[in-house]
C-alpha cells in the first residue's frame, strides 16, 4: 500500500511499448494464478487467516513502523547536530531492520523443551554484541564527520 | 475544542532521501533477492511434489542444500532492503486521488491495487518465511501451500510494478544517484545521511542481516550468526528438526520385537528386524541433511541402500517407493521416492550416524538417506517401504 502512481498518469499517456504491456499482462497473470492457487488448495477459513496476517503486515509497515521511523526521524533532527544525526540515523538503519528478523529468535516462540537443538543459541547476548558494534561503528562516524565538518558544511 | 489531525500529504514530505533515484537502486538489489527466493522456492516445492513428470537430479548431492540455503538467506537479506525502499516511497501512499478525472481515478485505483498486492505479499512472504524458519507458527493456515501461492501474486504484482514503471527505473539507474528529474518538487530538504550515505548503509545492513543469520547454512559462518535459528550443532553432530516425541514415536515402539520392517512389492512381501538390517551388507555414504527451515550440516551414515532392499521383493529397476514412518503427528509421516533416488546407490536405510547407532531422535532403528533432498523428505523411523502403484 506504500506507494501509488505517478506511473498511473504515464499509462494513460498512450506512450506504453508493447514490451511494457505485454510484461504488465504477464504478470497479472502470474498474480491471478497465485490467487487461484491461494483460494483453492485450503479451507476457507485458512485462506482468510492468510489475509489476515497480509492486512496485519501492511499495517504493522504502513502505520507502526513507518510512525515509528518519522516520529525518530523528526525527533533526531530537532535534537541532533548534523555531525551525529547522519551515524546515528544510519546505526538506526542497521540495528532496527536486523533486530525486525530476529524477533522470532530473540523471543524464542518456537522454542520446545523435547528439542534442544531448536534456537540453540544465546541471542540476547548475541544481539547485545552487534549492538556494541553498531553503537562502536556510530561513534566511529560521529568523531569522522566533526573532523571534516569545517570543509562540509 | 476540537482539532482536526494533521492528514498527511505527499507534498509534506520533504526528503530529498525519498527520490525515484534512490528507490530504484534498491529496488534492483530487492527484485534480484525476491528473484532468487522465487527460483529456489520452485525449486524446494517441486521437490516436494509426490509427482515429478521431470525426474527431480540426485546429484550434485549438495544441490538442495545450495538451493535451500540460498532462498533462506536471500529472505533474510531481503529485509532491510525492503523496509529501506518502502521508506524511500512512503510519501507515494498519501498521493492525492484524482476523484474528478474518472479514467485518471480507474488507473490510480489499479496501480494502488498492484502495489498493495506487491507489499502486502512481499511482506507475508518475508514474515512467514522468517517465522517458520524458527518454528514459530501462531497461524491456522497451512504454510507450505500458502507461502508457495503468495509467492506467486508477490512475484506478478513485482512484473505489473515493473512494468509501470520502466521508464522511471531505466531514467534513474541510467542517471546519478544526486539527479532529481523525477524527485517530487517539495523533495529538497538534505537528509541527515546523503544519498550515497544512505544506500551504503543499506547495502551494510544487507550484509549484517545475512552474516547475522547465514550460519545455519553455511558452516564457516557459524561463530559469526549470532541470529541463526541453529548452532547446526546436535546430538551426534547433527541438529534434530522434529523429535521422537513431537513425532509421537515412543522408545517401546521401537523396541526389539515390537519393531518390525516391512517390503512390500504388490503380492509379495517381507518382514526384516533390525537384526536382519544390520547383517545385510552395510555401506557407508557422506551426505548433508537439509532442511526446508534452510539449515544443513553433513554427517557420516551407515546403513542398507534402498535398491538391495527393494529387491529382495523383487521391485522392478525405477519403481517408486512409498515410505512409511511410524511417526503418530505432524506432515511427512508417508512420504513418496521416486525411481531415481531408490536407484541411486548413495541412498540408504540408515543405521547409523557418525560412527554411532542412530539415535532415538535421529529415527532408530532406522532413517533415510539420500542425495539431493529436502530434509523432509529424509523420513525417520521408517517401518514399511512398498513399491507403489
Amino acid at each position: 500500500m506504500s506507494g501509488g502512481g505517478v506511473g498511473a498518469g504515464r499509462v494513460g499517456a498512450g506512450g506504453v511499448g508493447a514490451g511494457r504491456l505485454v510484461v504488465g499482462g504477464f504478470g497479472v497473470l502470474v498474480g491471478l494464478y497465485g490467487a487461484w492457487l491461494l483460494l483453492s488448495r485450503q479451507e476457507l477459513s485458512q485462506v482468510l487467516d492468510v489475509a489476515v496476517w497480509t492486512v496485519a503486515a501492511l499495517l504493522l509497515h504502513d502505520v507502526v513502523i513507518s510512525g515509528l521511523e518519522l516520529a525518530l526521524g523528526a525527533a533526531a533532527q530537532r535534537v541532533l547536530p548534523w555531525t551525529v544525526s547522519g551515524p546515528v540515523a544510519g546505526g538506526f538503519l542497521v540495528l532496527g531492520s536486523v533486530t525486525l528478523l530476529a524477533v522470532p529468535v530473540l523471543g524464542r516462540f518456537g522454542a520446545r523443551e523435547d528439542n534442544p537443538t531448536l534456537l540453540d543459541r544465546d541471542y540476547t547476548t548475541g544481539w547485545l554484541v552487534l549492538a556494541a558494534l553498531v553503537v562502536v561503528a556510530v561513534v566511529l562516524a560521529v568523531l569522522r564527520r566533526r573532523r571534516h565538518a569545517g570543509d562540509t558544511r | 475544542m476540537s482539532r482536526t489531525l494533521p492528514v498527511p500529504t505527499e507534498e509534506r514530505f520533504t526528503s530529498r532521501l525519498r527520490s525515484p533515484a534512490v528507490a530504484a537502486r534498491i529496488g534492483l538489489l530487492l527484485a534480484i533477492t525476491f528473484t532468487t527466493c522465487f527460483v529456489t522456492g520452485l525449486i524446494s516445492h517441486y521437490a516436494q511434489n509426490v509427482d515429478h513428470p521431470v525426474p527431480f537430479p540426485t546429484s550434485p548431492a549438495w544441490g538442495y542444500r545450495f538451493t535451500q540455503g540460498l532462498h533462506v538467506i536471500s529472505g533474510y537479506a531481503a529485509v532491510p532492503l525492503l523496509l529501506v525502499k518502502l521508506w524511500t516511497v512512503f510519501p507515494k501512499l498519501f498521493q492525492a486521488v484524482p476523484l474528478g478525472d474518472l479514467r485518471r481515478l480507474v488507473l490510480h485505483g489499479l496501480e494502488r491495487a498492484s502495489i498493495a498486492a506487491l507489499v502486502g505479499a512481499a511482506l507475508f512472504q518475508l514474515v512467514s518465511g522468517i517465522m517458520n524458519a524458527a518454528q514459530w507458527y501462531p497461524w491456522s493456515f497451512s504454510f507450505r501451500p500458502s507461502h508457495y501461492a503468495m509467492a506467486w501474486v508477490a512475484i506478478g504484482a513485482l512484473l505489473v510494478h515493473v512494468a509501470v514503471k520502466l521508464p522511471v527505473i531505466r531514467d534513474a539507474l541510467l542517471g546519478d544517484v544526486e539527479d532529481t528529474t523525477h524527485d517530487r518538487p517539495s523533495a529538497t530538504r538534505e537528509g541527515a545521511l546523503s544519498r550515497r550515505g544512505l544506500l551504503r548503509t543499506t547495502w551494510v545492513a544487507t550484509g549484517v542481516a545475512v552474516l547475522a543469520t547465514a550460519g545455519g547454512s553455511v558452516a564457516w559462518l557459524r561463530q559469526v550468526s549470532v541470529l541463526a535459528v541453529r548452532t547446526g550443532d546436535g546430538p551426534q553432530g547433527i541438529p534434530i528438526n522434529r523429535s521422537a516425541e513431537a513425532a509421537g514415536v515412543t522408545p517401546e515402539a521401537v523396541a526389539t520385537g515390537a519393531y518390525a520392517l516391512e517390503l512390500v512389492n504388490g503380492a509379495t512381501s517381507r518382514t526384516l528386524d533390525r537384526a536382519d538390517l544390520e547383517a545385510m551388507t552395510q555401506h557407508t555414504e557422506e551426505l548433508p541433511i537439509a532442511c526446508v527451515e534452510g539449515w544443513s550440516a553433513t554427517a557420516t551414515w551407515t546403513g542398507v541402500r534402498v535398491s538391495e532392499l527393494m529387491a529382495l521383493v523383487d521391485a522392478p529397476d525405477g519403481s517408486d517407493v512409498v515410505v512409511t514412518s511410524l511417526q503418530r503427528f505432524g506432515a511427512f509421516s508417508t512420504t513418496m521416492m521416486q525411481g531415481g533416488f531408490v536407484e541411486d546407490d548413495r541412498t540408504l536405510l540408515a543405521l547409523g550416524l557418525n560412527g554411532e547407532e542412530l539415535s532415538l531422535d535421529h529415527g532408530f532403528p532406522c532413517r533415510v538417506i539420500a542425495p539431493n533432498r529436502p530434509g523432509v523428505l529424509q523420513t525417520k523411523w521408517v517401518t514399511r517401504l512398498e513399491v507403489s502403484t
